[in-house]
């Protein structure tokens, strides 16, 4: 009975996610291959559209080597910058009593359902007058901040689920504060961490928006906007090569989702408690 | 190390939880906070720890003012009723943590550790973690921690709440052997009157934020202070009957009971009869009335009588006195152990 029902489950998943697996085979395929005009099923296979490997596109673009270290740093950096803001902010606002507590927890909650899209404008102006437009640490400071809110929220969750007494028997064995939290506390929310450092190294690699407006130059260009010139630039556009980079761009983040599924998991774990 | 706590006064924002409480602990000695939920016995243990800051009064551990002192600087032991031992660590470790806190040196702290650890008999489990103990060993390693500093004082909140009853019979003894052979000053706080009673040499019994009586366990027993205390003491409960006293303690429908020696009442009273002072077995002026439970606890018999007038009277008969549902009996009463108290609680 059970497995049948199972069995009924998996059939309407399979058949909702048809169209995203076509999509998945075709982006691979004619990635490899060139389909016959204004036709779809693969003709000739073939390696070109995998040329911008091995050489530069055009020339007034940088390599694609150039462009996916970018990519790196930039996702790396903000991963880096919201876990080390998240695990300090989010136990502030989980274990101390401070003033306006209630203020940026309410905030805090604000800045998460914010569209942070309308903001583009003034941030533009900021950056402009710090003199970090179109600069690779920018667009840094930038997305990490919009992705504070969520990474603060998660992590609380997670604090708020350590219990009291482990601190307070810390603080009784004599330890300071500090000490407890980086010695007693912070090994309980690892896995909290773990998932936080992941999701926000994902939401860097595949940011889009902000590069493109705060860091159009060659010099910033991840591999998102590095994806749009392609494509936006030709009178011609070149689909397969388009496709190519495509597969190339998705790649780390299905080796990140296979190597880490289960502390990405963790983030519906312990996330959801206010 | 005597712990004396003098006009304290707990407030958690504008509510006043513990006002004007007066505590002294003498050295070596191990007493229990005992009282109901919410009456204020873990507060007062907080304030002791240092973790909740005192509001009003003084905290002497000795001759040393520790009032304002962090929780920190004291000299407390503390285990908590989750046990609360950091999960990443291992045994060894957790009991260790206070030491290396205080920057001793590896070698001392393990020494320390190993000698603690014969102590409250988990030497063999130091390379465990917590997740793979039982509870009755976390329950060890919670307070090989909580006594390797050699604190002033140790203090227990509720900690056998979490072991299954064979366990608790147990650690009861173990904490208390443990207490004697070190020698340290231990608060035990509970709303268990046996664990209080068996463990302790004296109980405070709390109500409302005040201490309604304190006094070692036998004492408390037979001669507790008010209706409170007697409620809250003995298992099965002592029952209470209203009477009216004049030529004799009237409990209507043709129960009496003579008027006790030495002592004046008048009016509208409440007679506290423990269980065990009541029923055939014993001599004393009679109360009759109508069986209407029998709850064989195999020793003996837990029977409720049911009088006339509508009250209930709960006895204790040794098992094998062949009594029947509805019988009705007339059975004695020990009157020197009757509790007599006033309209306002308080014992005459």
């Amino acid at each position: 009975m059970r497995s049948r029902s199972n069995l009924f489950l998996i059939a309407i998943l399979a058949l909702i996610s048809t169209p995203l697996v076509i999509m998945y085979v075709f982006q691979l395929i004619d990635s490899v291959s060139r389909p016959a005009l204004g036709g779809f099923l693969p003709q000739t296979w073939e390696l070109g559209n995998w040329r911008f490997l091995w050489e530069t596109i055009d020339s007034a673009r940088p390599s694609i080597w150039r462009v996916t270290f970018n990519t790196f740093v930039f996702a790396a950096s903000t991963a880096l910058l919201v876990c080390a803001f998240s695990i300090t902010a989010a136990y502030a606002l989980s274990r101390l009593n401070f003033p306006a507590r209630r203020f940026f927890l309410a905030g805090l909650i604000m800045l998460h359902a914010f569209p942070t899209i309308t903001l583009i404008i003034a941030i533009f102006i900021v950056l402009q007058f710090l003199g970090l437009y179109d600069s690779l640490i920018g667009v840094i400071l930038v997305k990490a901040a919009l992705e504070l809110p969520f990474g603060i929220w998660i992590m609380k969750g997670f604090y708020d689920s350590v219990p009291w007494e482990i601190e307070m028997a810390g603080v009784q064995d004599g330890a300071s504060r500090f000490r407890v939290w980086r010695e007693l506390i912070l090994p309980q929310v690892k896995p909290g961490l773990a998932a936080l450092l992941i999701f926000s190294f994902l939401a860097g690699w595949s940011e889009f928006i902000l590069p493109l407006v705060l860091a159009p130059g060659a010099d910033a260009q991840v591999l998102a906007t590095y994806m749009n010139a392609v494509i936006a630039d030709d009178m011609r556009p070149d689909y397969g090569l388009f496709k190519a980079i495509g597969v190339f761009y998705a790649l780390p983040v299905i080796a990140v989702y296979l190597l880490f599924q289960k502390q990405l998991m963790n983030i519906y774990g312990g996330g959801t408690k206010g | 190390m005597r712990i004396h706590l003098q006009n304290f006064k707990k407030t958690f924002g504008d509510t006043t939880v513990i006002e004007d409480m007066n505590l002294t602990v003498e050295d070596g000695e191990m007493i229990a906070l005992l009282g109901p939920s919410g009456c204020g016995k873990s507060t007062t243990l907080f304030a002791i720890s240092g973790i909740h800051k005192i509001n009003g009064g003084t905290l002497h551990f000795g001759d040393k003012d520790v009032t304002n002192l962090p929780a920190q600087e004291r000299s407390v032991g503390v285990v908590f009723q989750n046990y609360a031992l950091y999960p990443h660590m291992s045994v060894a470790q957790n009991i260790g943590f206070p030491l290396k806190v205080q920057k001793l040196k590896t070698a001392e702290i393990n020494a320390r550790v190993g000698e603690i650890a014969e102590l409250v008999q988990i030497g063999n489990l130091l390379d465990r973690k917590p997740m793979q103990l039982s509870g009755g060993q976390q329950q060890r390693v919670a307070l090989a921690r909580a006594l390797i500093r050699k604190p002033d004082v140790l203090l227990l909140d509720e900690p056998l709440a979490n072991l299954d009853a064979k366990l608790r019979l147990e650690m009861r003894s173990e904490i208390r052997r443990l207490q004697r052979e070190t020698g340290i000053t231990a608060i035990l706080v509970t709303h268990d009157q046996i664990e209080a009673m068996s463990m302790c040499d004296r109980i405070a019994l709390m109500k409302d934020g005040r201490i309604e009586q304190i006094s070692t366990p036998t004492q408390m027993y037979e001669s507790p202070a008010s209706h409170y205390v007697a409620s809250f003491l003995g298992n099965p409960p002592i029952s209470f009957l209203q009477a009216k006293a004049d030529a004799s303690l009237d409990l209507g429908h043709g129960n009496a009971l003579p008027l006790p020696i030495g002592k004046a009442v008048q009016g509208e009273l409440t007679l506290g009869i423990r269980p065990e002072h009541f029923g055939p077995q014993h001599d004393g002026p009679k109360i009759s009335g109508q069986i209407s439970f029998i709850e064989p606890q195999g020793r003996e018999d837990l029977i409720d009588v049911m009088l006339p007038c509508g009250q209930k009277l709960r006895a204790i008969a040794p098992s094998g006195h062949g009594l029947k549902l509805e019988q009705d009996i007339s059975w004695g009463t020990q009157m020197d152990r009757l509790h007599i108290f006033g309209a306002d609680g308080t014992r005459l």
